[in-house]
């Protein structure tokens, strides 16, 4: 199927293009900080790439676009955890006196954390399998991913110094994507 | 230590790093007294600190090895020039630092407008290997060149009333692509205690490498203050003004509970998003300890010892 063929691509192309960069360059002066900003941030584009699957089906009408949200969704679990692992060992050297404190004691990591927690659930129960068994739960379970992409959004805002640019607008698209899931015709009528 | 027999290299590879190697390796076998005094004279002369202290400050103790000219030029907080850290290096290369004028003013006897060529004609350039902690908790090992701010304030004789030193940026939207978004409270502006500027480590830097400071790195002037983080060691400085009270700093005015006025580099205090206790050298993959006042506590303790660097962060 074609989506699939190009969601495969978009999810590869990052960690593809990141290799050819440290072949060449090295990723610059600070290679370790670039990757964990790099996974970071695919990680968030990606989730909210898989937020805007439902919208987009319900404006397009194009059905089948339905089936490429759990790859995006995976791919943006698999950058999440290639995220945390270079945290992990590249960045911190696995020294988890350090790390207890940063989750514990700064904000910002603690929010990556639960944002990180809560995508783990999601990714487990992806499967075909999950999904018959949870049945409708299945369905309210997964409504976890809003939490977790605010988070990762919040995250991304508490982290930077100064600059809120970016953060600010992968906080817009976030809001633009969950309005657009809030049932208004529904409110007005039970308004009267 | 900082002599090191370069690797075998073709033509093309040559960077100024290696040539500057080279040149080092020269100066070593010239012998150490000559070393010295290439490195050191002004803080011979000063005779506040004695020779041994002087090298060793200068030179930075062993295991420091120089970071590469590429890194310490592609890589840089210069929000003047865009927030990344590769955006100086992209956006600075029309940057003009001629004419160039710094105004110095305030509390001193010799209040002027000064060409930079003034400047550099008047204060020999020497060689000074300092390592640089930034707050984001990297950090750089550089062979600055310049002269130590004491001797410009020497020259322009602060009067009694000045306690601090006010230093200013310049601001020129024109040039300064960054300086069109308010990230920060344009122009940005730094200072230091009076005795903190007198101390013979602060330098006024002209050049790094043994060639002309690049524009991503502050040209024509910044200020180099070893012991502290690198947000204080403002860059290409347009305005030295002495001053009765406590200047207003730039990252201290944004945000005062995450940036302090001293700005000391200390293990013990951590900045609220991230602990200060260890450092990323750049090209090293393991993070090293942060050292009390970077390192350099034997020359600069003295100033602090009735301050609270729990308090006054
Ligand atoms: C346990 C989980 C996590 C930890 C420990 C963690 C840690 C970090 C750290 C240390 C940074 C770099 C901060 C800096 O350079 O100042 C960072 C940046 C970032 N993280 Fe995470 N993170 C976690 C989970 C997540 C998740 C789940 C997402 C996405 C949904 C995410 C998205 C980002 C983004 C977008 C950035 C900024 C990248 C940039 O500046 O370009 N993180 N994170």
């Amino acid at each position: 199927m074609m989506a699939k063929s190009v969601v495969w691509l978009l999810g590869l192309a990052p960690i593809l293009w990141a290799g050819i960069r440290f072949a060449t360059d090295g990723l610059g002066a600070n290679p370790i900080e670039e990757a964990l900003h790099l996974a970071g941030r695919w990680a968030l584009v990606l989730l909210l790439t898989g937020l805007s699957v439902t919208p987009l089906r319900r404006i397009s009408g194009w059905n089948r676009i339905i089936k490429v949200r759990r790859l995006l969704g995976l791919f943006a679990f698999f950058y999440a955890c290639l995220h945390l692992l270079i945290y992990l060992g590249l960045d911190q050297g696995f020294a988890w006196s350090f790390i207890v404190e940063d989750v514990v004691e700064r904000p910002f990591i603690t929010v990556g954390a639960g944002a990180f927690l809560l995508l783990v659930p999601l990714a487990v129960t992806s499967t075909k399998g999950w999904i018959r068994r949870l049945g409708r739960r299945w369905q309210r379970l997964h409504r976890l991913v809003y939490l977790a992409a605010t988070l990762g959004a919040l995250h991304f805002y508490w982290k930077v110094k100064a600059d809120t640019f970016w953060p600010l607008v992968a906080a817009m698209v976030l809001a633009g994507l969950l309005l657009a899931r809030v049932p208004w015709r529904r409110l007005r009528r039970t308004k009267g | 230590m900082l002599i090191r027999k370069p690797k075998k290299i073709s033509e093309s590879e040559i960077t100024p790093y290696e040539m500057y190697l080279d040149r080092r390796k020269f100066i070593g076998q010239a012998g150490r007294v000559a070393l010295l005094a290439a490195v050191a004279p002004g803080a011979l002369v000063a005779g506040d600190l004695t020779g041994e202290e002087a090298e060793a400050a200068v030179i930075g103790s062993q295991g420091d090895e120089l970071t590469p000219f590429k890194h310490v030029t592609e890589y840089n907080n210069f929000y003047e020039f865009g927030t990344g850290k590769a955006d100086p290096a992209r956006n600075a290369g029309d940057f003009r630092t001629r004419p160039w004028t710094v105004a110095i003013e305030g509390q001193c006897e010799r209040p002027g407008d000064y060409a930079i060529e003034d400047i550099l004609g008047r204060f020999p350039s020497e060689e000074r290997v300092y390592r640089l902690r930034c707050v984001e908790a990297w950090s750089m090992v550089i062979p600055w060149m310049g002269f130590p701010l004491k001797d410009l304030l020497a020259w322009v004789q602060p009067t009694s009333r000045a306690k601090y030193v006010e230093f200013t940026t310049l601001h020129d939207p024109d040039q300064m692509p960054g300086q069109r978004r308010r990230v920060l409270d344009w122009p940005y502006v730094e200072g230091l205690r009076l005795d903190e500027a007198m101390h013979p480590l602060t330098l006024m830097a002209t050049g790094l490498y043994g060639q002309e400071l690049p524009n991503q790195n502050g040209a024509p002037l910044r200020l180099v203050v070893p012991w502290k983080y690198g947000f204080k060691s403002i860059k290409s400085i347009v305005r030295i003004r002495l001053v009765e009270g406590m200047p207003s700093s730039s990252w201290n005015g944004l945000a005062p509970t995450e940036y302090g006025f001293f700005a000391n580099v200390n293990p013990e205090v951590d900045h609220p998003r991230w602990s200060q206790a260890r450092e990323r050298r750049l090209g090293e993959i393991r993070r090293r300890p942060t050292l009390m006042f970077n390192g350099y506590a034997d020359e600069v303790a003295s100033l602090y010892e009735s301050l609270d660097l729990l308090r006054w962060f």
